[in-house]
C-alpha cells in the first residue's frame, strides 16, 4: 500500500475558524477517498496565521525562517495539496497570497491541488474561480475541476454540513484523489544540490539552461 | 587565512541623527576605512559595485587604484564585480591596470548584481543573468590568458585580433572568487575553473551557506582540482562590538532597525539567531567566527561588514579597532592551528608567481605606430 503525504494550508485568522473547517472537511474526505483507491494518507496542517509574522520577515529578509522553512518544506515535498482561503475583498487573503509568494517560482508545478475559500456570503463564491485558480495556475499546479466555496448557510445541513456542500466536498476528493493515484509516489522538489544534469561545458557552449 | 572587511559603498541616513552623509564625505570615509584596515593588521579590503543611489561605487577601479598608492600590503579586492553588465574586455583591461598599479595585490570577485534595472541600462536581460555570467568570465579568462584573442559569442560584439592591454602583471592573472547566495550554478562556475567560492553570509542562514559551499567543494573535487576539503572558500560577516555586550547591541539597534536590507524585519535577536550576524563582546564575535568552520570546512577568507545602514565613521574605526588588536589575532592563531597543513591558503600574486614557475614579462610588442596605435 502506497502512503500519499497530503498536505493543507488553511489562512483562516480566527479560532475555531469556518476556513479551517472547511479544510478539515475536504482532508476528511480526501483521506477517505484515497483510502477506496488503496491508498494511506499522511496528513500535515499548514496554519498561516500561526507563520504570520515569519512571512512578513520572509518579505523583509527574503529568506524563510525555520518554523516557515518547516512549513514550506511540508507543502512542496507533499504528494497533494489542499488550500483554503477565506475571501477578503473580492479575493484571497493578503496572508494566504503571501504564503505562496514566498515559495520557489517553480515549487508547486505539476503539484495536485484542490481549492476551497469560505466567506460571509455566497456572492464571494467566484472569487476561487477569477481569483485563487489564477493563481495557482500562474504556479502551474494542477488544480482539480472543482473547488469548493463554503458561505455561513452551507454549515448549517445535517451533520453540520448542508447537502450541496457535503457533495461538492466528496466530488472534489474524489478528483484530488484520482489525480494523486495517477502520479509515482512522492516527486519530491529537485534538489538544487544534486550534480548539475546541464554540463558545465554545456553551459559554455551556450547549449544549456 | 585572510582577514579583511568589505563595504558595498551605501550611503545611508544615521538614523540616530537622521543625516546622511554626502558622496565626497562618504567616498573619503572609504577610503580612510580601508587605510585604517592596513593599519589594524587586517588582510583584505573588498569593494562593491553599483550604478545606483544610494551606493557612490560605480567606478571601483579608480577607488582601489588610490587605496593602492596609499598602502602597501593590503590585499584589493571585490564584492563584488559585475561580470554581467560590465563589458568583459573593460574588467580585463581595468584589473589587469589595477594589478600594475597595486603591485599585484589584487583579486575579484564576480557577481551578478541583484538590482534589475541595472541590466537594461547597460543594455542587458537580467533573465540572461546566468548566461551572462558564464559566457562573459570565459572571455575574461581568454583575455588574460591569450595574448591575441579571436573571439564571437552572444552577447558582446566579436572580437578579431584583440589584445587586452596592460598584459597581467608577470604573466599572472588575478586570482578570482565568484560570489552567490543563491546560485549554485555561480558554485559550479567556481568549481569548474579552480577558482574561489564566496558566500555573503549575512542575508542567508548558515545552513543555506553550508549547502552552498558543500556543492562547491564537492564539484571542485570532481573537476580535478584537488580534494573537496581544498577547494578555495571565502566567507562574510556581519559584527558588531562592544566590550561590553550590551552596550553593542543597544548602540546598534538603531542602525539594525532601519537597515535598508532586512530592517523593518525580524528583531535582531531573531536576526542575530537566524543569521551569523552577531552582535557583542570580542569574545563573542571570535567564538561564533571560530564556528563558521564547523559548517564552511577550513575555509582561507573572512570578510567582515562594518560601515553599512549609516554607521558614522568614527564607530566604524572602532569597530577596526577592535578586529585589530582583538578578534582577527585571536582567529588567526586559532584558525591556523586548526587547519591541516594539506589545505591551501588563499592564493596571492606570489603564490601564484610561484606555481607558474616565476615571473615573467608579457608584454605584447606590437607592430604598431607608436603615437596612433596603428598596425602599419
Amino acid at each position: 500500500m502506497t502512503t500519499r503525504t497530503l498536505a493543507v494550508v488553511s489562512g483562516g485568522l480566527s479560532n475555531p475558524s469556518s476556513t479551517r473547517l472547511l479544510a478539515d472537511r475536504l482532508t476528511a474526505a480526501t483521506v477517505g477517498a484515497l483510502r477506496s483507491r488503496g491508498d494511506d494518507t499522511t496528513v500535515e496542517v499548514v496554519e498561516l496565521r500561526a507563520h504570520a509574522r515569519d512571512l512578513a520577515d520572509n518579505l523583509v529578509t527574503g529568506f524563510p525562517n525555520e518554523a516557515l522553512r518547516t512549513a514550506v518544506d511540508t507543502v512542496t515535498g507533499a504528494d497533494g495539496l489542499i488550500a483554503v482561503t477565506p475571501i477578503f475583498s473580492a479575493s484571497y487573503s493578503g496572508l494566504f497570497k503571501t504564503f505562496f509568494d514566498v515559495l520557489d517560482k517553480d515549487a508547486l508545478a505539476g503539484k495536485p491541488v484542490l481549492l476551497g475559500a469560505t466567506a460571509g456570503t455566497a456572492r464571494h463564491s467566484l472569487a476561487l474561480e477569477h481569483a485563487v485558480r489564477p493563481l495557482f495556475s500562474y504556479l502551474r499546479a494542477v488544480t482539480v475541476p472543482t473547488a469548493v466555496f463554503a458561505a455561513p448557510e452551507d454549515w448549517a445541513g445535517g451533520g453540520g454540513v448542508d447537502r450541496a456542500l457535503a457533495d461538492r466536498i466528496d466530488r472534489a476528493a474524489g478528483e484530488l484523489a484520482d489525480v494523486v493515484t495517477g502520479r509515482p509516489a512522492t516527486a519530491r522538489p529537485a534538489d538544487p544540490f544534486a550534480d548539475p544534469e546541464t554540463s558545465f561545458e554545456e553551459l559554455l557552449r551556450g547549449t544549456g539552461a | 587565512m585572510q582577514f579583511g572587511i568589505f563595504t558595498v559603498s551605501d550611503i545611508t541616513p544615521d538614523p540616530t541623527t537622521g543625516r546622511t552623509p554626502t558622496e565626497a564625505e562618504r567616498i573619503k570615509a572609504v577610503l580612510t576605512i580601508a587605510q585604517k584596515a592596513e593599519e589594524v593588521g587586517l588582510d583584505v579590503f573588498a569593494l562593491g559595485e553599483h550604478h545606483n543611489p544610494p551606493f557612490f561605487s560605480s567606478s571601483p577601479t579608480t577607488t582601489l587604484g588610490h587605496i593602492a598608492a596609499k598602502t602597501s600590503t593590503l590585499q584589493l579586492s571585490t564584492s563584488t564585480t559585475l561580470i554581467t553588465t560590465n563589458d568583459p574586455v573593460k574588467i580585463a583591461e581595468d584589473y589587469a591596470m589595477l594589478q600594475h598599479l597595486a603591485d599585484g595585490r589584487v583579486d575579484l570577485m564576480m557577481g551578478r548584481g541583484n538590482t534589475g534595472p541595472v541590466y537594461p541600462w547597460f543594455g542587458k536581460d537580467i533573465r540572461d543573468g546566468i548566461e551572462l555570467a558564464v559566457e562573459n568570465y570565459a572571455l575574461l579568462r581568454r583575455l588574460w590568458r591569450e595574448d591575441v584573442v579571436n573571439w564571437e559569442g552572444k552577447f558582446r560584439t566579436p572580437l578579431q585580433g584583440f589584445t587586452s592591454t596592460p598584459r597581467p602583471l608577470d604573466g599572472v592573472p588575478p586570482f578570482v572568487w565568484h560570489g552567490s547566495i543563491r546560485s549554485p550554478q555561480i558554485a559550479e562556475q567556481a568549481a569548474y575553473y579552480g577558482d574561489g567560492f564566496f558566500h555573503n553570509h549575512i542575508f542567508w542562514p548558515p545552513e543555506h551557506t553550508q549547502k552552498m559551499v558543500e556543492f562547491y567543494r564537492r564539484r571542485y573535487e570532481h573537476y580535478g582540482h584537488g580534494s573537496a576539503d581544498q577547494a578555495i572558500v571565502g566567507l562574510g560577516g556581519q559584527v558588531f562590538m562592544r566590550r561590553n555586550s550590551q552596550d553593542a547591541v543597544e548602540e546598534v539597534r538603531p542602525y539594525f532597525d532601519n537597515a535598508p536590507v532586512y530592517g523593518h524585519g525580524p528583531s535582531l535577536e531573531e536576526f542575530s539567531t537566524q543569521t551569523p550576524l552577531t552582535v557583542g563582546s570580542p569574545e563573542q564575535v571570535i567564538e561564533r567566527t571560530l564556528g563558521f568552520r564547523h559548517y564552511a570546512g577550513d575555509y582561507q577568507r573572512q570578510l567582515f561588514l562594518i560601515d553599512h545602514a549609516g554607521l558614522p565613521l568614527k564607530t566604524v574605526l572602532e569597530q577596526l579597532d577592535l578586529l585589530g588588536e582583538e578578534v582577527v589575532p585571536v582567529l588567526r592563531k586559532e584558525f591556523d592551528a586548526l587547519k591541516p597543513a594539506h589545505v591551501p591558503d588563499a592564493p596571492t600574486h606570489a603564490s601564484l608567481v610561484a606555481t607558474a614557475g616565476g615571473a615573467k614579462d608579457s608584454t605584447v610588442h606590437a607592430p604598431a605606430d607608436d603615437v596612433t596605435g596603428q598596425a602599419r
